[in-house]
């Protein structure tokens, strides 16, 4: 609460004289400048605002993370005493548990999996969703207003809704696109399956962000282009496309965070297919591992190794990215 | 297919120019097409298999409704399911995505108005921490996160799915970009001199102005926990507690076996489906995508 409630008029308390120093005849300008000054104010209203936010961030981000790594270097010692009968304690495990993380080939054959999926799903996103942009953005194109709704649609389908949605679609029994000819749960044909979910999901969603940057371009350059000569294909592909690259690079690294952490459509089409096992994915292994397996030990190792990968992989695609998509803004 | 096509095929746009003037632009309206078909033919395909009895279902070619009450038994079935328990997925889900959303936006919203709207020590390192934590994968949080409350008992109630959702690093560093560029100063600076409090002035000033930003999060946030399942696939073990997503998973799970049931779980695809499509794309004019793509130029 500030101490210049009630103080009507006067100038305020010393603590702010930097502010009343800087207080302007009003302004002429009528737009807000672009980089806005930032007042020292002193008043517990900014702390007292962050603080649920961080306290949250603390409660539910830092300490789950800090336990996680606590609960790595430990391991189950079960039964001491003669008969092993004593209750089980937990010990200090050094890093036993990340060894075995790492000589498991299974848990590499999942981020694998992982990564084809992203392979297929991230490109066709991206591809789809901007070329959906580009021509909801052309000249004299019609069924703008039902397409741009009828894509968007799918986004707000929960993830595993849509992908018991799809499920029925592949599952051979059920599906109306040839499941009894075709088999969509095949060693290869899976990947392309699980990838399809997700990008049905996405890609609305994704076309709209580009879309809305695409309308936020200036006009001005696309008629310069127009009245050069350039093709509306050429104008796409030279002159919006370059102007995208931020965006691309901002849909880009979201959907990568996205990818890296599937799990809803795998695991939601385990129940259906025999394609599909119990450590598939990253995720859907670190879940067996904590609740089927029981060994949270193990389980609190893997997910700290997945959130260090992901972020480094994150961190990584989002430098290269920035960097490529500077250099097409030149 | 392409009976289906033409069928589905939309009232022809309502302003359609003079053929001669202006030609349709026929490759981006083709290819627009085909993705609008693409996105839409799931959802149409469940609607029409959920008029199906589980018999029909396997026997009656998929694209072709059936008119033999089997809509309305399967219905009936979804919703007298373990007395009703649907009805009780559906109001969690309700409070999960809806109050979860309006919490979540509260919090991020007076966050970032706080990081964008003053400087205090410290707060240029908490909004570097903030923007680096949008690349936490907060999905691959939800296991630790159900080991540090398992270990204080504190799972299997509804504040355990709610809490861990409400701060999302994107929607602080959102609201602290929007409040910095429209919440403009002078504006402040003049509440100021006229005695408001600083309390005031972000309720009556920042909160209003700050609003498209709080919208945009709102929905963002209500869509990331209306997907998030793993969250309360780990949280949850009481089927009263469920949320929709998880429910349907679970009634796949206990009839995954036996094909004999499937009509249920496609009537509650359904269900599920079609409110909130309709809820969305009614407020999809309300929400202010243009927030997001432009926090990357900022």
């Amino acid at each position: 609460m500030s101490a210049i409630g009630d103080r009507s008029g006067t100038p305020p308390p010393p603590q702010t004289l930097l502010d009343s120093a800087s207080v302007q005849p009003v302004s002429d300008s009528p737009e807000p400048p672009a980089r806005v000054r930032r007042r020292r104010h002193r008043s517990l209203l900014p702390l007292f605002l962050l603080a649920p936010a961080v306290l949250l961030f603390l409660l539910f981000t830092v300490a789950p993370g800090g336990y996680a790594i606590y609960l790595s270097f430990m391991r189950m010692k079960v039964g001491g005493g003669l008969l092993g009968d004593q209750n089980p304690t937990q010990v200090f495990a050094g890093l036993q548990n990340y060894h075995a993380a790492f000589a498991d080939s299974e848990f590499w054959h999942s981020i694998l999996r992982m990564l084809f999926v992203a392979v297929i799903g991230v490109p066709a996103t991206i591809v789809f969703s901007t070329l959906f942009a580009l021509c909801l953005d052309a000249k004299r194109a019609r069924l703008v207003g039902f397409a741009r709704l009828a894509i968007f649609l799918p986004y707000a389908v929960p993830g595993v809704v849509a992908t018991l949605l799809w499920g029925f679609i592949y599952l051979p029994a059920t599906s109306p696109i040839g499941g009894a000819t075709f088999d969509y749960f095949g060693s290869r044909s899976v990947f392309f399956s699980v990838a399809n979910v997700a990008v049905w999901g996405v890609l609305g969603f994704n076309m709209v962000v580009v879309y809305t940057s695409l309308r936020g371009l200036p006009r001005e350059l696309f008629e310069a282009a127009e009245i050069d000569g350039a093709s509306e294909l050429q104008i796409a592909l030279r002159v919006k496309l370059p102007l995208l690259a931020p965006t691309l690079t901002l849909v880009t690294v979201f959907s990568l965070i996205g990818a890296l952490q599937l799990f809803n459509e795998p695991n939601t089409l385990k129940p259906i297919t025999n394609a599909i096992s119990s450590t598939w994915v990253p995720l859907m292994r670190v879940y067996t591992d904590a609740f089927v397996t029981n060994d949270i030990y193990k389980g609190a190792a893997a997910s700290f190794l997945l959130i260090v990968l992901t972020v480094t992989a994150t961190v990584l695609a989002n430098a290269v990215l920035r960097r490529i998509s500077r250099r097409s803004e030149r | 297919m392409t009976a289906v096509a033409t069928a589905l095929r939309p009232a022809p746009p309502a302003r359609r120019a003079p053929a001669h003037r202006s030609r349709t632009n026929l490759i981006p309206t083709v290819i627009l097409l085909v993705g609008a078909l693409y996105c839409v033919l799931p959802v149409v395909w469940i609607l029409i298999a959920s008029t199906k009895t589980n018999g029909e279902l396997f026997s009656t070619p998929p694209f072709e409704p059936t008119f033999h009450g089997g809509f309305v038994t399967n219905m009936r079935a979804l919703f007298t399911y373990d007395n009703g328990i649907f009805y009780r997925w559906a109001i969690n889900s309700v409070i999960y995505a809806v109050g979860g959303a309006a919490l979540s936006t509260i919090v991020c919203g007076a966050a970032g108005y706080a990081l964008g709207k003053y400087r205090f020590p410290g707060s240029v390192v908490l909004f570097r921490l903030i923007v680096a934590a949008v690349l936490l994968p907060q999905i691959m949080l939800a296991i630790p996160q159900f080991l540090l409350l398992a270990k204080f008992g504190m799972t299997n109630n509804y504040a355990a799915v709610l809490l861990p959702q409400l701060v999302s690093p994107f929607a602080i560093y959102l609201c602290k970009i929007y409040a910095e560029a429209s919440v403009n100063d002078e504006v402040i600076e003049a509440a100021r001199v006229d005695g408001a409090t600083e309390w005031r002035i972000f309720l009556s000033i920042g909160a209003r102005l700050l609003s498209p930003a709080l919208v945009t999060v709102f929905l963002l946030q209500f869509i990331g926990i209306w997907n998030n399942f793993l969250l309360p696939y780990v949280m949850l073990n009481r089927d009263q507690l469920f949320p929709l997503t998880e429910g349907l998973y679970g009634l796949l799970i206990i009839t995954g076996g036996q094909a004999a049931q499937y009509s249920i779980v496609i009537a509650g695809v359904l269900v599920s489906i079609v409110p909130l499509a309709i809820l969305f794309l009614s407020l999809q004019r309300y929400w202010r995508v243009d927030l997001i793509s432009g926090g990357v130029k900022a």
